[in-house]
């Protein structure tokens, strides 16, 4: 047996002056680890440019070793499986009170390594503090069902947990979808591995120093920082994972689907892209339209799955629309995230930043109209002007790929009919939204667009009490919610025999 | 009385306890015009005498129920739970002093009873916590002309009266569902009582919840609990209770009509087929009627034990209490048995024993009362040989008495178990799975124990049939019990 080398932490400096603890491990048996061949990768702040640490990189002989230990944690006899699901449900709540305890903290890292404002990273964790508070409130929670059928037969369903779970989360939202992955899995009674994205793997790391105070016993949470190619692929063909839950690109969700058919038909939901309409009809409240039309893009850097990223504009209002969505970009802060002021944030990465460049350019090429914006945003570090192309067409890149930055396309249209076939004309369907007072039209048309989620006079709100989730090529399954349980649960029903008759 | 609204009350342990005795309504303590003795049943020494809500009062709390209802309505369910969750991390700051106050108000031993309520009263407001923001309504697939569906919207004020067998854990059965479905409450406890609440009353306060929504009441059931159940501007009554109490509630809520539920008396029947692990019967029996002193709503006050085992259970049933319930001062921390309540109950068990030697039963272990020595202490006591006509078999005796009866056949015993006004739990001893169930299936009871007694669990569904109670509590059913249904149907294209 190999002996397993600990990783201590590291020191991180933030802009502040602040210096913080930063593991650096592959968080394995609620120890930080060393990997077997000793692989480390380098991490960079997008804002900056600078390297931040080094942290252990995790190759296909270090997922093995995880899940040997998710899948020992969750043998019949181990304290995991013993535990009440109520005692589950501590676990969770403690971890979400240590996240909020250490608030500043993790938000800093957060913004740090992804370049998100700190205001934006705050709302995260604390998002995420309360979607694990939410899902340790499920925990013992979760009823199966007794069956009235004949009185020679007591039937009863049990949810019970799938088994070791893999976990593949992106750069976006680094810290949230922690929870909105381990949240629901754990509660459920699962055991998981959570590979972090190859960009942005401090946060998590952060948070796996709260694993055992929580409670939490070893092999229950391991967290893995990997790349794809090697780390992700090992784990969607892994054998003994029973369910891989994969957040980002269409592309590489394709690859994880394929490779789970391929190995042991392992249980697969993807959250994938978009290319969400933002439908503004005549009769909206348009200064209010072009706020949520600006959130809608913008939040985030418009690094979001579910970003609006397609305006269409009823035609009679579209020249006052277009001017005040226009308005409202100019007096968006692009700058330092660590600024209180600042909004948006630095792009995740030098490639993100190439490539959403390259789509602007595309997009004037073809011959939509810079309206805002369209330029990088300083001399250091990967900021993109908040950018609105106007005059776009479904046939541009623009107005078809998901760009992931902070480009809107918007599009005219005419009748109700139309913007909902252009709107539901996509591969995609992850979200939409519906600006209109109209009482029948927000719902008639709510019902028609092929989207997971539907925003009426709003957009970007996501909330851990509601199903997210995409038609189409955004995804399969729902997260959050009463829903997401069901990603983390299989059924079995149990008949008693209670007197029946033989049947030959 | 001229002392304040906070006494300075010495432990029996050791130690004092800052013990509020006002009345706890709108965010603020209050004095009235009436105050009772609570006595320790352990010494019968008076502690401290309490403020007790007269009409005027419980008028002032539904008042500023009411007034807090129309924001705290407003309250996000998340928040509502995160404020439970700090309420249930205040308790177990404070599980010491609590379990303390508990033991020397009710006479329930400090660590082998009353330590444990408290942890259950946490263990429920974590739950009932998560609750607070999962509560669903339903989306109903009618045709494209509407936009069907219902709500579960919170019921208002909600009047709680509960009992002295379990003061703050039966507080806490009460409270935190109905603040997670974002009702305000009065909640009043038993005259006998009023202590442990009132002390948790301090911590509701400073975890924040708002003035109004949480108001604290000591009172007398014939006033400040009758003034409750009638009064027009609360829109639920809950109690838990006797029968014959929970029956004048009923009575008494028709007059606005509001919401009833009822958690009363019971004669659980505890059934030991011949095919049962007779240890394990003994033991379960034993929690199940003498821990408490036998004040349990779920007690097994009536066994039915088969034929065949039938003397061998009694002389292990017999042994194993003699051995393993000591009973003492609820401050030693070998106590398992403590006083009964008060000089009433007292009174009235003892008489029940007398009826039963009087009635025939054969006295299996018998009440050694010792009369110069202080404290409401009874003896377990042991009846056999008792059949339906008797009324210690009839009748809810409410102390450690139990009445063991002999039977034949399934049929037989199912026939004489059902054989009661009561309907609140049953126990049944076999290792037959087919008997099991089917047993389980015909008792007229809201509760079915298998194997074991008093083993509930805050997530399944506690509550009785026929005259044991209308409604259940924990569980996702005791949070929907504070909701009420709101079908809102839209029109999309319904044109007249």
């Amino acid at each position: 047996m190999t002996t397993v080398r600990e990783i201590p932490n590291v020191q991180v400096d933030i802009p502040s002056g602040k210096k913080y603890e930063q593991p650096v491990g592959l968080f394995i048996n609620n120890k930080h680890v060393d990997a077997v061949n000793g692989g480390r990768v380098k991490v960079f702040s997008p804002s900056t440019e600078k390297l931040i640490c080094e942290v252990v990189d995790a190759d296909e002989e270090d997922v093995d070793i995880a899940v040997k230990a998710a899948r020992a944690a969750f043998q019949n006899d181990a304290p995991w499986r013993r535990f009440s699901s109520a005692e589950r449900g501590r676990c969770l709540t403690k971890l979400a009170d240590f996240i909020e305890q250490n608030l500043e903290y993790l938000a800093s890292i957060e913004t740090l390594d992804n370049g998100k404002s700190i205001t934006l990273a705050r709302g995260d964790v604390q998002g995420a503090a309360n979607c694990f508070r939410y899902y340790g409130g499920w925990a013992d929670k979760d009823y199966g069902q007794t069956i009235e059928t004949d009185v020679t037969r007591f039937a009863y369903t049990r949810h019970e947990p799938i088994g070791v779970c893999g976990q593949i989360i992106p750069w976006n939202f680094p810290f949230l979808m922690c929870a909105w992955k381990i949240g629901p899995a754990v509660a459920c009674g699962n055991t998981v591995i959570l590979k972090t994205a190859e960009l942005t793997p401090l946060s998590a790391l952060v948070l796996t120093q709260f694993i055992e105070p929580a409670g939490f016993p070893p092999g229950v949470v391991n967290v893995l920082s990997g790349d794809g190619r090697r780390c992700g692929n090992a784990m969607a063909c892994h054998m003994d994972i029973d369910k891989i839950a994969f957040t980002g690109s269409t592309g590489v969700g394709r690859m994880v689907m394929r490779s789970a058919a391929a190995s042991n038909l392992k249980k697969v939901t993807l959250e994938l892209g978009g290319k969400s309409p933002n439908i503004v009809f005549d009769d909206a409240d348009l200064e209010e339209a072009a706020v949520w039309v600006n959130f809608g893009i913008f939040y985030n850097s418009g690094q979001v799955c579910c970003a609006g990223s397609r305006v269409y504009v009823q035609e009679n209002v579209y020249d006052e629309f277009v001017k005040r969505v226009v308005n409202k970009a100019k007096s968006l802060k692009v700058g330092d995230p660590f600024d209180e002021e600042t909004f948006q944030g630095a792009q995740v990465s030098k490639q993100q930043y190439e490539r959403i460049i390259g789509y602007i350019e595309s997009g004037i090429q073809h011959g939509a109209k810079l309206e805002v914006g369209g330029k990088p945003h300083g001399h250091i570090g990967y900021f993109v002007e908040p950018t609105v192309l106007s005059g776009v067409t479904e046939d541009m890149a623009v107005g078809k790929e998901e760009i992931f930055g902070p480009v809107l396309a918007i599009i005219k249209f005419k009748t109700v009919e139309e913007a909902v076939r252009r709107g539901n004309n996509s591969t995609f369907g992850l979200a939409a939204g519906v600006h209109t007072n109209d009482l029948r039209n927000a719902v008639k048309v709510s019902n028609r667009l092929e989207a997971g989620t539907v925003w009426i006079n709003c957009y970007n709100l996501l909330h851990h009490q509601i199903p997210f989730g995409g038609y189409k090529e955004s995804g399969i399954g729902r997260e959050l919610g009463s829903y997401g349980l069901t990603n983390y649960t299989q059924t079995k029903s149990v008949h008693i025999n209670l007197g029946m008759d033989l049947p030959i | 009385m001229s002392e304040g609204l906070f006494q300075k009350l010495p432990l029996p342990d050791g130690g004092t306890v800052r013990q509020p005795v006002g009345l706890y309504i709108d965010g603020q303590w209050i004095k009235s015009r009436e105050v009772l003795e609570t006595v320790d049943p352990a010494t019968e020494e008076v502690i401290t005498k309490v403020y007790l809500a007269g009409t005027e009062e419980v008028d002032l709390a539904v008042k500023a129920a009411r007034n807090a209802f129309k924001n705290w309505r407003k309250v996000h369910g998340s928040e509502r739970g995160s404020l439970l969750m700090k309420l249930a991390d205040a308790a177990e700051k404070h599980i010491d002093t609590l379990s303390a106050i508990e033991a020397m108000d009710s006479g329930k031993p400090k660590d082998s009873n009353a330590r444990g309520d408290v942890e259950g009263t946490i263990a429920l407001l974590r739950y009932c916590a998560g609750w607070a923001d999962k509560i669903y309504g339903s989306v109903i697939p009618t045709g494209s002309e509407k936009l069907a569906y219902s709500k579960r919207l919170p019921i208002g004020v909600c009047g709680q009266i509960v009992p002295w067998n379990y003061p703050l854990n039966m507080a806490g059965w009460k409270i935190a569902p109905a603040l997670a479905a974002g009702n305000c409450i009065i909640i009043k406890s038993a005259e006998t009582t009023p202590l442990s609440l009132l002390y948790f009353a301090q911590l509701v306060d400073k975890v924040g919840f708002p003035k109004g929504v949480v108001n604290i009441i000591s009172g007398l059931g014939k006033v400040a609990g009758s003034h409750i159940a009638s009064h027009p501007g609360i829109d639920k009554i809950a109690f838990t209770g006797s029968t014959e109490i929970g029956s004048t509630i009923q009575k008494l809520a028709s007059s606005n009509l509001k919401t009833v539920t009822l958690e009363c008396g019971g004669k659980s029947p505890f059934i030991v087929f011949e095919d049962a692990d007779i240890e394990q019967a003994v033991k379960w029996a034993a929690v199940g009627i003498v821990f408490n002193s036998g004040q349990i709503c779920t007690g097994n006050s009536r066994i039915y034990v088969q034929e065949k085992v039938y003397e061998k259970f009694l002389e292990k049933f017999k042994d194993h209490v003699l051995a393993d319930y000591k009973l003492g001062s609820p401050f030693d921390e070998s106590t398992v048995v403590g006083p009964v309540v008060n000089k009433v109950q007292y009174d009235r068990v003892l008489h029940y024993i007398n009826v039963g030697k009087n009635e025939g039963a054969r006295v299996v272990l018998g009440n050694e009362q010792n009369p110069s020595k202080k404290g409401y202490f009874i003896h377990p006591v042991i009846f056999a040989d008792c059949h339906q006509g008797m009324t210690i078999v009839k009748d809810e005796i409410f102390g450690p008495v139990v009445a063991v009866s002999k039977f034949t056949t399934e049929d037989e015993v199912l026939e004489k178990a059902n054989d009661s006004i009561y309907g609140l739990a049953a126990m049944c001893f076999t290792q037959n799975l087919e008997r099991a169930h089917r047993v389980s299936d015909e008792l007229e009871t809201g509760m079915v124990f298998i194997n074991s007694a008093e083993n509930s669990d805050i997530q399944a569904p506690f509550g009785g049939v026929k005259m044991s109670g209308i409604g259940s509590e924990l569980g996702a059913p005791g949070i929907e019990t504070y909701t009420h249904l709101k079908t809102v149907h839209l029109n999309l294209s319904n044109k007249l």
